[in-house]
């Protein structure tokens, strides 16, 4: 009699675990970096092709590792959040211009507002690679040893820098005596 | 105006289902006749008014109305008229309504040829397929309503995604939805049976055109879907092991186990609790399917695009119509009855190992569908379940169960002796043996997964060709005593012999394309020649297409083989002006031997392109096997005995229902 309600009961263990997977989306790839050094880079400047920037150069300060694009139409939802950021200070906004042409993403900023201490240029996604970029905006954070803390995929929002991105920033910056 | 009345229309079918939900259920169990009549009637009424909202919905697109939200968002004024009527199911609402109206169909061809059976089964029967239309139209007038306004009206529309703009859209959905709805069928038939407590051989001769006609219509859907997928998406490929894809051929492997059981059930009155189960758990895999694809919960190429409300509503009608049925299959199972007695080696015996390795394959292709999910919601990180866990885990489940397909038809029912088997049988399984290992060596190349294959092949073929040797051969050798005596054969049989070759057909192709399926990526200029298995491919020329609504960069191949031309083939880069992503629209040159299969990469520095050369020998016979299983089922489901009513059965009072 019991092995009857045996089909019943694998539904309902099947159904459960649909309805936890609802919540969660599938396309949210964790970064398997976090807690491990950043890449390093050695990456020409957007506004002057003649300069680079190196990894070495920002280390010994917290700081935030922003991927944009002028064809990244969610870019244009974070932008005034990354603005509003950058106006506070403390905390240096470096973008990546990622799989862009470099009057392209110099006329977005020129147009949107540029709130980054300075733009990496990386046309063909190198550094992206690197960084295990997959989707168009993502924000890495981190710390003073270069060690990648952080990464929020998609567009920013109010919610995800006022409860995550500003306590960590905070807690990295104050961390080391 | 129209949209409007289209939504109306839905409103008044989710009225009308509502009572045929439940008017007859109720009538059934009091033994009321006159609102267990009330069945036929609401089902043709609820089907009217379905049909006059898919009608309104195809008007708006036909005519270009982008004040509906739906329409602005899958169609566009350049879009040609059969895509536009073919639209209507691009997106999830449309699809959706074209659910309902395969539900309704279903629903009044039940009505209309069910005049031998009882009334309180036909009453309930057309019940349980109101219920389940009840719930089809709530989800669609709360949460996915395709008459949705857009004020002010879009300008254009978004246009159909390109993907989609090609023959194979107008076939693949329809056909395939026949099939998920068709199994609705089964399931109520088996829903029907176990509220009134009785299950016998009438039922199950009732049921099998039924069950066979759903499978039908699913064996052909996929076949299409997997053919659209080869030509249109410019890989060669033709099964990716996709959630989606998952999600069909699920309820196709219990639908084929179901056809099985079924015949036992009818035949030896057994497998009652195994039929009734297989009937109720077809239909699930289907509604399980629609809420994979429309849920958001697994990522996929086919997904439509996402809310967590439907996701939620989907849940809930799952968890209320799945868990009911199982609720009542836990509880009148026991009371429909165990059937008889049977041998270790028998018809039954077989018939119950091709239960169990079919009802294995739907568990382990199931398992692997949802374990990216099972992981992910307990924290265990994400992975995905791709082809080497599918292939690997399908083949080993189905070599068995063609060993047993070999074996059944020809093994007695109730008991046999394994001795007497095995002497029928023994040259068949030599003339396999021999016959896979000359078709190696023809071939030239092979491994343990390719010989193993053939010889499964050959097996089903030989297997056959022993039954029939054992029906025909009395009539002696003359081919007109042959024909004579194979024209006498049931159609019932012809069908499963056609069936089971179409398998092996099947099996063969899939075998050979993957032993000897050739793949070549070359960089060519207009002039140059690049060499795939003996065939010469030369680039002639690239050229400038302009289509209805996209522009295309074309590439002029002539092939030639040992130096006389065989075909020439224009395969296309298109870009449709409206979404704007670039669209690979491959050339096949098919014959019954080979392909030849050409697409264009991407155009590199001195005018050259990169381009995909392929040759995939007998890959047409993987969808000629699916052909020949339908026309076998087709063969099968005429079968006289399911055309002439039984009067020895009516006479002994097969009465279904209290």
């Amino acid at each position: 009699m019991l092995r009857f309600l045996i089909p019943l009961a694998l539904f309902l263990a099947v159904a459960a675990f649909l309805a936890a997977g609802l919540d969660r989306d599938p396309r949210k790839v964790p970064s398997p970096l976090i807690d491990k050094p950043a890449p390093a880079f050695v990456a020409p400047v957007l506004a002057d092709g003649g300069k680079t920037l190196r990894k070495e150069d920002l280390l010994g300060k917290v700081w935030l590792l922003n991927v944009w694009a002028s064809w990244c139409v969610a870019c244009r939802d974070e932008h005034p959040l990354l603005v509003a950021f950058a106006k506070k200070g403390g905390v240096p906004l470096v973008g990546l211009n990622y799989k862009d042409r470099r009057e392209d993403g110099l006329a977005w900023l020129a147009r949107h507002g540029n709130p980054y201490a300075v733009s990496l240029f990386d046309p063909e996604g190198r550094i992206g690679i690197d960084y295990g970029v997959y989707g168009v905006p993502e924000t890495f954070v981190i710390d003073k040893e270069g060690v990648l803390r952080y990464k929020h995929i998609g567009a920013l929002t109010p919610e995800v820098m006022a409860q995550r991105i500003v306590p960590l920033v905070a807690k990295l910056a104050g961390a080391d005596g | 105006m129209i949209p409007e009345l289209g939504h109306l229309a839905l409103i008044l079918a989710l009225a009308v289902a509502l009572a045929q939900g439940v008017l007859p259920l109720a009538g059934a169990q009091r033994a009321r006749t006159d609102w267990m009549a009330l069945a036929r009637p609401l089902a043709i009424v609820q089907a009217l008014c379905i049909v006059l909202a898919y009608a309104s919905l195809t008007a708006a697109f036909v005519r270009d109305d982008f004040s509906v939200s739906y329409v602005a968002a899958h169609s566009n004024s350049h879009l040609p008229l059969a895509y536009r009527v073919a639209g209507v199911w691009g997106g999830h609402e449309g699809s959706l309504l074209l659910w309902q109206l395969m539900l309704n169909l279903w629903t009044v061809a039940v009505a209309l040829f069910s005049r031998s059976l009882p009334l309180a089964f036909v009453a309930r029967i057309l019940a349980v397929m109101g219920l389940v239309s009840v719930g089809f139209l709530l989800f669609t007038l709360l949460t996915s309503n395709p008459f949705d306004r857009l004020l002010p009206p879009a300008f254009d529309g978004r246009d159909l995604n390109p993907l989609l703009q090609d023959p194979g859209m107008v076939l693949h959905p329809p056909m395939l939805y026949m099939g998920y709805v068709g199994f609705s069928v089964a399931f109520a038939f088996a829903v029907a049976a176990l509220i009134g407590g009785h299950l016998d051989q009438a039922w199950a001769r009732w049921t099998r055109p039924w069950v066979t006609a759903a499978w039908i219509f699913m064996t052909i859907g996929i076949a299409l879907g997997s053919w659209w997928a080869y030509y249109e998406l410019g890989w060669g490929g033709w099964w990716f092991w996709d959630p989606v894809e998952n999600a069909s051929f699920m309820p196709w492997l219990a639908g084929t186990a179901l056809i099985h059981s079924l015949a036992v059930t009818e035949k030896r009155n057994s497998f009652k609790a195994w039929t009734v189960l297989l009937a109720i758990v077809a239909f699930s895999l289907s509604l399980l399917g629609t809420f994979l694809v429309r849920s958001g919960v697994l990522s996929s190429v086919h997904a439509f695009a996402t809310d967590p409300r439907r996701g939620i509503f989907i849940l809930a009608f799952l968890v209320v119509a799945i868990g009911a049925s199982l609720a009542l299959y836990a509880w009148r199972a026991p009371k429909i009855g165990l059937g008889q007695r049977f041998g270790v080696v028998s018809r039954e015996s077989m018939l119950l190992a091709n239960n169990v390795f079919l009802a294995a394959a739907t568990g382990a292709v199931l398992l692997g569908t949802l374990y990216p999910l099972f992981l992910d919601s307990l924290g265990l990180g994400k992975i995905s379940v791709g082809p080497p866990y599918f292939e690997t885990v399908f083949a080993l489940l189905m070599a068995p169960l063609v060993a047993t397909m070999g074996i059944g038809p020809l093994a007695h029912w109730r008991g046999d002796a394994a001795a007497s088997l095995a002497r029928r049988l023994g040259i068949a399984l030599a003339a396999a043996l021999v016959a896979a290992l000359v078709s190696s060596w023809i071939g030239g190349r092979w491994s343990a997964w390719s010989l193993l294959g053939l010889v499964l092949a050959w097996w089903i073929v030989c297997a056959v060709a022993t039954d029939l040797y054992e029906r025909l051969q009395p009539a002696g050798w003359s081919p007109a005593r042959l024909a004579a005596r194979l024209a006498q054969q049931p159609r019932a049989m012809a069908g499963m012999w056609l069936a089971h070759l179409g398998v092996a057909v099947f099996i063969f192709g899939v075998t050979v394309v993957k032993t000897h399926d050739v793949e070549r990526d070359v960089k060519l200029a207009p002039g140059g020649v690049a060499s795939v298995n003996g065939y010469d491919f030369k680039l002639v020329g690239l050229r400038e297409v302009e289509g209805p609504n996209y522009r295309a960069v074309q590439g002029d191949f002539e092939v030639a083989k040992g130096g006389r031309r065989v075909a020439t083939m224009h395969p296309q880069k298109r870009v449709y002006r409206v979404q704007r992503e670039p669209m690979t629209e491959a050339a096949i040159d098919s014959n019954p031997l080979r392909d030849l299969y050409v697409s264009m990469g991407e155009p590199v520095d001195g005018g050259a392109w990169i381009v995909r050369l392929q040759h995939k020998p007998f890959v047409t016979w993987i969808w000629g096997g699916c052909v020949l299983m339908a026309l076998g089922g087709a063969l099968a489901a005429s079968d006289r005995r399911y055309r002439v009513k039984q009067r020895a059965f009516a006479a002994h009072g097969v009465v279904v229902g209290r």
